[in-house]
This record gives structure tokens, C-alpha cells and sequence, in this order.
């Protein structure tokens, strides 16, 4: 085990940003940290980073207790939602400024380190350029590319692509992604988006108002979540009372059909909306709760679902969670 | 109890911890300790014995000194009523008509702040004093010694002032307000009334309280045009240096703070509230084509200018003539100073002490409000060091001038070596003139991304080196603006350093009462133009500084977006 949370609690004033977290990472593992604005993600890291003082609880960096080591002293590089490139130096400046302080570097090593961490990044031949000078997602990679050249023994990554355009940012997950398994150093995101921690993290973290509300791969999360609160986070999910029983469902997983059997549900169609290959079906069942499903656009027009149609619904019991 | 203790340093930076620590203690030790030495010596005997109120019951007893508080508050409400209006009529001109030359006047009313307030009380007389150029025009002698010449003599110092308030105030408006009242045709006035003033009325109450402290506080002026008519400043004075009575003196310090005292909480209370008052969605206000309200604003700043030019022009005439106004022969011997105020070695003394002040404050209060503003945890010390950066302002120099004496000039006291050497000097105009670049420097220092430091502790970059090599190239503007302030007002001011200076080292602003005092009025013109000379130098050097440094970074600004797909 490479990094460990025990019980974690920080409290700013009166409130209460973490409750007794507690959480296992393993070496090389890309962890995501996933949850709602305000939800204690952004605390939790500074705090695995030493750059917060957590109120109770234990931090431990391969098996040594780091709860109140220095920054400095813990091997990190870190990337910031704002990049925080110093705006005064060159992109070659920005990265040799951090090697000049490692002892016992000479000069000639240190600069094909940084070469190399660029190359890396795909900036070589932007080495001379201002950070103002280079688009955001070149900002964003000369932030990766210094945080990499100390060799650093894990990465911190704050939301650092939620400043990108929806387009550079999928290539730039896929980037940092392939950088971070090159390297095969452990790292831990930050992120809002719940679509980037499902196709970046082996793992996610999932908190909410200061709580972990599930940890797992995340096919766990997707195909069993936890809690309804992770349910409704990820992914759409529909939830419906079955004999005084919470049930959840996806939507891809309600199966429409027009013949009636046992234990099937009665709903309307209230909407058909077509969204390419998937079509969008909103149906009401008799006490009033709405259903979406995804179905297949073939199955849609084979079936000619017209509003106000009465429809029966199977609920697969492989596909259903109890809360 | 120890336990806790450590456990609250842990993960706190040791040498963060010292440098605040050290900060902090140094401002304490020149802010609180002379404070308090000031107050207690109000309450003590010449015996120094423990009297109570005796001191402040003698006080009142003397009808003559009672008649200086109401004097002082006299001079003060006028001044500050002049003004004030005259600041918001010009600061109005400039910033909501199309006159033309608003550049030309913005300098011309910022000169009072480059000359020390003696010197506009000198030009005063030049003009309208016995044989004043005025006087001998209109043929009448309206007597300006004494209360009138004290009265305009505060206006023109606290000018500049309240433009300035009110002209950062008036800057931006939200044009949807003007656009909206046109469309349901308001007339201008009541425009004027309802809008324009309700915008900025937090800034009309802190500029009639700065106008007001300024004046109130003011010695260089009444001690040159005063005459008999006395205020509290020149009694301080008075009772300290003419008759050793420090008691009475640091009584009438005490009662010198309380206008400063008040201004300085309602400023703090307001400034809260005068923040943001202008919505993100303001549109920049369109001003309208008017040639009555051009005229009239035109020749109402060409008015003003034309005073304050006739007040340098009157310098001018005085230091560059004979004998005025016997002998009006062009001459330059008026710039051979007489010894007995220090010569020209007082100009070169104060160009020392600006310079090392600046120098010297400029380096401290920027640590200082780096230290404050980006320390990790250690809350509690860092709101103390806030606070104790903002008590400057509420402290006139006179009272700092009076309680450095206190502290300083006690032989038991460590640090009474300093005292008389131009150490106490740099040290007392540090503190006068600290709040304004705190706030210059804090501001600017927020502005920072805080994550620079968080990166640098992440690559294990001692703190200084990313305060060296990032904070302070970032800052720079800045740093430049922190270091013309304290130069510019360390060469004009007298009120604390009035006390402070000796025998043997002069400075220029001082030595022009002295040479008023001892009737060279000619070479105390002279050396108030050097001294203008060197602060517009100084301020121009500041400008060309700060354009080098914007166009340089503007230059790079070329947004090469080869994202590549």
C-alpha cells in the first residue's frame, strides 16, 4: 500500500469539510477523487498534499506517518485548476526552477531531466515561449511536465482540465493518462466531471458533503453503487418504490416490451425523444413515478412508440439495486 | 497544555513562524511601545509622578489652550468643506465631461502633494502677504496671517486629497442608471442628487474625515502663516520645544488622536461596504455632448490650476529675484543657503533619509504583507499584524514624532543610541506612511495566484527564493508605486520628523520653517522648488518605470494557438 487515510476529520471555524475520512492507495494506481462542488475533494487532496492541516486523523506515505510532514518533504508534484505557472519565467524556466533546488544534480542532468519531462508533454519546441503566449492546454501540460521532472514519488491533480474546452480536454485525458502509466507513478485527481473519473481512474473516490460515500473500480461504482447519492451522481438512474422497497434502475437496463407477463410494470409514454443510435423513452407508471429508458433507436421503430401509448416494462433483477 | 501547544505547531513552518514573529515584533516594538509611552507620560507629573487627570484639568483650565481646540476644529471644518466640494467638482470634470487637457490638470492638482505643506502657507504670503504680488495688484491687504492663511493654506494641502477620493470614486459608473433616468427624462440635477451622489456616498464621508484629520493634524502650515492665531499642532510644539513641558504636550497628542481615531473607524467600517458596489453587468457610462457643462467645468479646472500655478509661480519669482520685491534682478544666490538652517547639506540630508526610507520601507512593508498575506495556518498572528498595519493611519505624525521622543530619548532605553542619528528618522517615517503601501502591497499580493507558493513548497523551493524569484518580479509596479510614496512624502514631511531632527543632521522640509522663521523667506522658496524638482523626478522616473514594465510584458502577449489535434 502506497498511501493511506486513517479517519481523517478537518474542520474550518464550525464546518465541517471532511468526516472521518478514510481511504487505501496503491502504488501505481490512478485514483480519482470524485463529488459534487463543496463536497470536501479539493481539502481532502491539499491535505494528502501537506499544504492543509487536517483537525484529527493520519496521513501515511509508504508506510511512514506523514500526517504532519511538510510539502516539501512528502516527494509530490502537484497541478492546479489554475496551472499556477509562474507567469515571469518561460516554459524551460518553469521546470528548471523546481530542479535547481534537487542537490546533487548537475547542470547538464538537469536539463535533459527537463528535456525529457517535455518531450514527454510534447512541448519541446515551445520550451522558450511564455505561459501567456501558449494556449490552455499547453498551459495545462507544461503544469503536468514540471510536476513530473523532480521525479516525484506521486501526482496531485486538481480539477486540471475543468478550465479546457470540452475537446481538448478528452485528448488531454487520454494524455495524461498514458504519461501516468509510462511513468507507472501513482496519482490522485480531483474532478467534478464524472465522465472523466470513469474513463481515467482504476479507482474512485466518491464523496459528498464531507462524507466517502463509495469506493471502487469504476465499473463498481457504475454497476453497484453504493449508496443513492452515488447512484443519482454517476451515470442517470431511475428509482421507483417496489412493496415498500427502494428500487434503482438505469435506464439502459429497463427492457420495454408490449406484451404483458407477470411481474411486469404498466407505464405511459409520455415522451420519445430520438438521440441518435439510443432513443429516449419517459414513461409514468400508474402512481406517478417517471421512468427513462434507453433503447435502442431500431427497437424504438420497430416498436412505433407513440405518447400516451400504455407500454409494460421489465425491471431485470440483475439490473436492480435496493436501497 | 504544552502537548496542545505542539500539536497546534505542527505542520506550521519554522521559519515562517520566525520571519512573522520577527515582522511583527519590530512594528511593536516601534508602534506600540512609543504609543504607550506617550499615553503614560499624559497621566505623569514633569516628576514624573502619577498625577491622574491633573495634567488634562490644567489643560482645559487655560482658556488660551482651550481656545486652540476650538481654533483647530474651526479651520479644520472649513478647509475640509472647501475642499471637498472643489475636489468634487474637479474630480467631476475629469471624469464626467469632455474637457479637454484632463491630463494637463490631473498633474497640476497633484502638485500640493509633492512640496510639504509649509510651502503652501510661503506661497501664499508671496501673494497676498504685505507685499504680496497680489496685494500690490489689488492695492488691499486681506490679511492672510493667522486664520485665513491657515484656512487656505489647508485647502490646497488636502486638494489633492479629495480629488483623488473622489476621482477614483467617479471613475466607473453604470451607464444603464444614466440611460435608464434619460429615458424617463430626468432632469441633470436630479440625476445628480439621486444617482450620482447616492453612488458614492461611502467616499463623501471617508473624504470629509481625511480632509478634516489631514487638517486638523497639520504643523507646517499654521506655524509659518499662523501668527498669533493658535492650533493644536503648533501648541504641541510649543509646549515641547519652546517650553520642555512634555507632559502638556503628549496631553495635547492624545487629544491630537481623537479626529484621527474616529476617522479611522468609520473608514474601516465603511470600507467594507464601499467594495464592489458596481454590478458585473455595468455598462461603461456614454457622456453626452453638453458645451454649457464643458464651459462651465473648463473654466472652473482652469481656475483651480491657474491658483496652484500662481502659488509655484509665486516660489518661483521669490527664489529666483534679488530682494523681493525691492530688487527684482534675476539671481540664483538664493540657492546658496545659509548655514545656520544647514545649508544645502539639508537637501542632500533629506534626499539621504527619502531615499533610505524608501528604500527601507518599501523593503519591509513588502515582506511584511507577504508575511501576512500567504504564511500557512498562524491565524491568529497574522490578524494581529493586520491590525497593527492599519494603526498607522489613525496616528498624525506630530503624535509619532512626540511619542518616538518619549521612547527613543530615554537613556535606559537599548535603542536610545538611534536617537538623533537619521536611524529614528527612516524608522518614523516608515511607520507614518506604512498603511497605505500595506494596502498597496496586500492588494496587489491577493491578486497572486496562491497556488505559486503551494508549487514551490511542492518542489521543496525555500520561500524566499519563490518570494524572490516570483512574488516580487510579479509585484513589481507595485513595489515601484510603495517606493514613490514614502520618498515623496519622506521629503515633504515635517510633523514627525520636526521633533526627531538635531543639530547635526537637517533636513530640507524642516529647514524651510527654520529659514521662514529666521526671515530668509527667498531661499526657503528656493529649496521648496528643489524639493518639488526632486519629487516630480522621482514621480516621472515611477511612470516611464511602470510603462517599460506593462509594455514588456504586452509585447509578449501573443496568443499562439497551435493546438494541435
Amino acid at each position: 500500500m502506497f498511501l493511506q487515510m486513517k479517519n481523517i476529520t478537518k474542520i474550518f471555524d464550525k464546518q465541517t469539510a471532511l468526516n472521518n475520512i478514510s481511504a487505501d492507495i496503491q502504488k501505481g494506481e490512478f485514483v480519482c477523487i470524485l463529488g459534487p462542488s463543496g463536497c470536501g475533494k479539493t481539502t481532502l487532496l491539499r491535505i494528502i498534499a501537506g499544504l492543509e492541516n487536517l483537525t484529527s486523523g493520519q496521513v501515511f506515505i509508504n508506510g511512514k506517518d506523514a500526517t504532519f510532514l511538510p510539502p516539501s518533504k512528502r516527494n509530490f508534484g502537484i497541478v492546479f485548476q489554475s496551472y499556477a505557472l509562474f507567469p515571469n519565467m518561460t516554459v524551460m524556466g518553469n521546470i528548471m526552477f523546481g530542479l535547481q533546488q534537487k542537490k546533487g544534480m548537475t547542470k547538464d542532468e538537469m536539463v535533459s531531466k527537463a528535456y525529457e519531462s517535455l518531450r514527454m508533454v510534447d512541448l519541446f519546441e515551445h520550451r522558450d515561449k511564455y505561459p501567456r503566449q501558449l494556449s490552455g492546454g499547453m498551459q495545462q501540460r507544461t503544469a503536468l511536465a514540471r510536476a513530473i521532472a523532480l521525479s516525484p514519488a506521486f501526482l496531485l491533480l486538481d480539477e486540471p482540465l475543468s478550465a479546457l474546452d470540452a475537446k481538448v480536454r478528452s485528448r488531454l485525458r487520454s494524455e495524461i493518462r498514458a504519461i501516468q502509466k509510462t511513468l507507472q507513478i501513482t496519482a490522485i485527481m480531483v474532478t467534478h466531471d464524472q465522465e472523466e473519473a470513469l474513463t481515467m481512474a482504476d479507482r474512485i473516490i466518491v464523496m459528498n458533503n464531507s462524507f466517502v460515500e463509495q469506493i471502487g473500480t469504476p465499473r463498481e461504482i457504475y454497476d453497484s453503487p453504493a449508496t443513492p447519492f452515488v447512484a443519482n451522481f454517476i451515470g442517470a438512474m431511475n428509482f421507483f418504490q417496489d412493496s415498500d422497497e427502494t428500487c434503482a434502475i438505469r435506464p439502459e437496463n429497463v427492457i420495454i416490451t408490449d406484451r404483458h407477463s407477470p411481474h411486469d410494470f404498466t407505464a405511459v409514454i409520455k415522451h420519445v425523444e430520438f438521440k441518435g443510435p439510443l432513443t429516449r423513452v419517459l414513461g409514468e407508471m400508474p402512481n406517478r413515478t417517471e421512468i427513462h429508458l434507453d433503447i435502442s433507436s431500431e427497437t424504438a421503430d420497430k416498436m412505433n412508440l407513440n405518447e400516451n401509448a400504455m407500454v409494460f416494462l421489465k425491471m431485470p433483477h440483475e439490473h436492480l439495486i435496493k436501497y | 497544555m504544552m502537548n496542545s501547544f505542539k500539536q497546534k505547531l505542527r505542520g506550521v513552518s519554522i521559519s515562517q513562524l520566525i520571519t512573522l514573529s520577527a515582522c511583527l515584533l519590530v512594528f511593536t516594538i516601534v508602534l506600540v511601545f512609543p504609543l504607550l509611552s506617550l499615553f503614560s507620560k499624559a497621566f505623569l507629573s514633569r516628576a514624573d509622578e502619577f498625577v491622574g487627570f491633573q495634567n488634562y484639568i490644567t489643560y482645559f483650565g487655560s482658556p488660551m489652550l482651550r481656545a486652540s481646540i476650538l481654533n483647530t476644529i474651526d479651520i479644520s471644518l472649513w478647509a475640509t468643506m472647501f475642499s471637498a466640494s472643489l475636489g468634487f467638482l474637479y474630480a467631476y470634470a475629469l471624469t464626467r465631461t469632455r474637457i479637454k487637457g484632463k491630463v494637463f490638470f490631473k498633474y497640476i492638482a497633484l502638485i500640493p502633494i509633492f512640496i510639504p505643506t509649509v510651502v503652501h502657507a510661503i506661497g501664499l504670503i508671496y501673494l497676498f502677504g504685505r507685499q504680496g504680488i497680489v496685494t500690490g495688484i489689488l492695492g488691499a491687504d486681506i490679511e492672510i496671517y493667522g486664520r485665513l492663511g491657515i484656512i487656505v493654506s489647508e485647502i490646497v494641502f488636502t486638494f489633492p486629497q479629495a480629488f483623488l477620493m473622489f476621482f477614483v470614486a467617479l471613475e466607473f459608473a453604470d451607464g444603464r442608471l444614466y440611460e435608464a433616468a434619460d429615458s424617463m427624462g430626468v432632469p441633470p440635477l436630479k440625476k445628480l442628487f439621486k444617482i450620482t451622489l447616492p453612488e458614492i456616498k461611502y467616499t463623501v464621508v471617508s473624504v470629509f474625515f481625511v480632509c478634516f484629520t489631514l487638517a486638523f493634524t497639520d504643523f507646517g502650515a499654521p506655524k509659518v502663516i499662523g501668527s498669533s492665531f493658535n492650533v493644536l499642532a503648533t501648541d504641541i510644539y510649543k509646549q515641547v520645544v519652546g517650553q520642555f513641558n512634555m507632559n502638556m504636550g503628549a496631553v495635547v497628542g492624545t487629544i491630537l488622536l481623537i479626529p484621527a481615531v474616529i476617522s479611522f473607524i468609520i473608514d474601516r467600517l465603511i470600507s467594507s461596504k464601499n467594495a464592489g458596489t458596481l454590478g458585473a453587468k455595468a455598462t461603461k457610462l456614454e457622456i453626452k455632448k453638453n458645451n454649457r457643462r464643458d464651459i462651465f467645468f473648463f473654466a472652473f479646472c482652469s481656475l483651480v490650476t491657474l491658483c496652484f500655478l500662481a502659488l509655484i509661480g509665486s516660489l518661483l519669482v521669490g527664489a529666483f529675484t534679488e530682494f523681493y520685491p525691492y530688487n527684482m534682478g534675476f539671481t540664483l544666490a538664493n540657492f546658496n543657503f545659509h548655514e545656520s538652517a544647514g545649508g544645502i547639506g539639508s537637501y542632500f540630508n533629506s534626499l539621504k533619509m527619502a531615499g533610505l526610507t524608501a528604500t527601507f520601507g518599501t523593503a519591509f512593508v513588502f515582506i511584511y504583507a507577504y508575511m501576512v498575506e500567504k504564511t500557512n495556518g498562524l491565524g491568529a498572528l497574522r490578524r494581529y499584524g493586520n491590525l497593527l498595519s492599519l494603526l498607522p493611519m489613525a496616528l498624525p505624525g506630530m503624535v509619532i514624532g512626540l511619542s518616538f521622543i518619549f521612547f527613543f530619548n530615554t537613556p535606559s532605553n537599548p535603542l536610545y543610541f538611534i536617537y538623533g542619528t537619521i536611524t529614528i528618522l527612516v524608522l518614523s517615517n516608515v511607520l507614518h506612511f506604512f498603511s497605505v503601501p500595506f494596502l498597496t502591497a496586500s492588494a496587489c499580493l491577493k491578486k497572486l495566484d496562491k497556488e505559486y507558493e503551494s508549487v514551490g513548497d511542492s518542489m521543496n523551493i525555500p520561500r524566499w527564493k519563490t518570494f524572490l524569484r516570483v512574488s516580487v518580479p510579479l509585484s513589481l509596479p507595485a513595489i515601484l508605486e510603495i517606493f514613490m510614496y514614502f520618498f515623496v512624502n519622506s521629503m515633504v514631511t515635517v510633523s514627525a520628523v520636526v521633533f526627531l531632527v538635531s543639530s547635526s543632521f537637517r533636513i530640507a522640509a524642516v529647514s524651510i520653517t527654520h529659514m521662514e522663521e529666521a526671515g530668509r523667506v527667498s531661499q526657503a522658496a528656493a529649496m521648496s522648488l528643489l524639493i518639488l524638482a526632486m519629487n516630480v523626478l522621482v514621480r516621472i522616473l515611477y511612470e516611464i518605470a511602470v510603462k517599460l514594465i506593462r509594455k514588456k510584458f504586452e509585447h509578449k502577449e501573443i496568443v499562439t494557438d497551435a493546438e494541435k489535434n
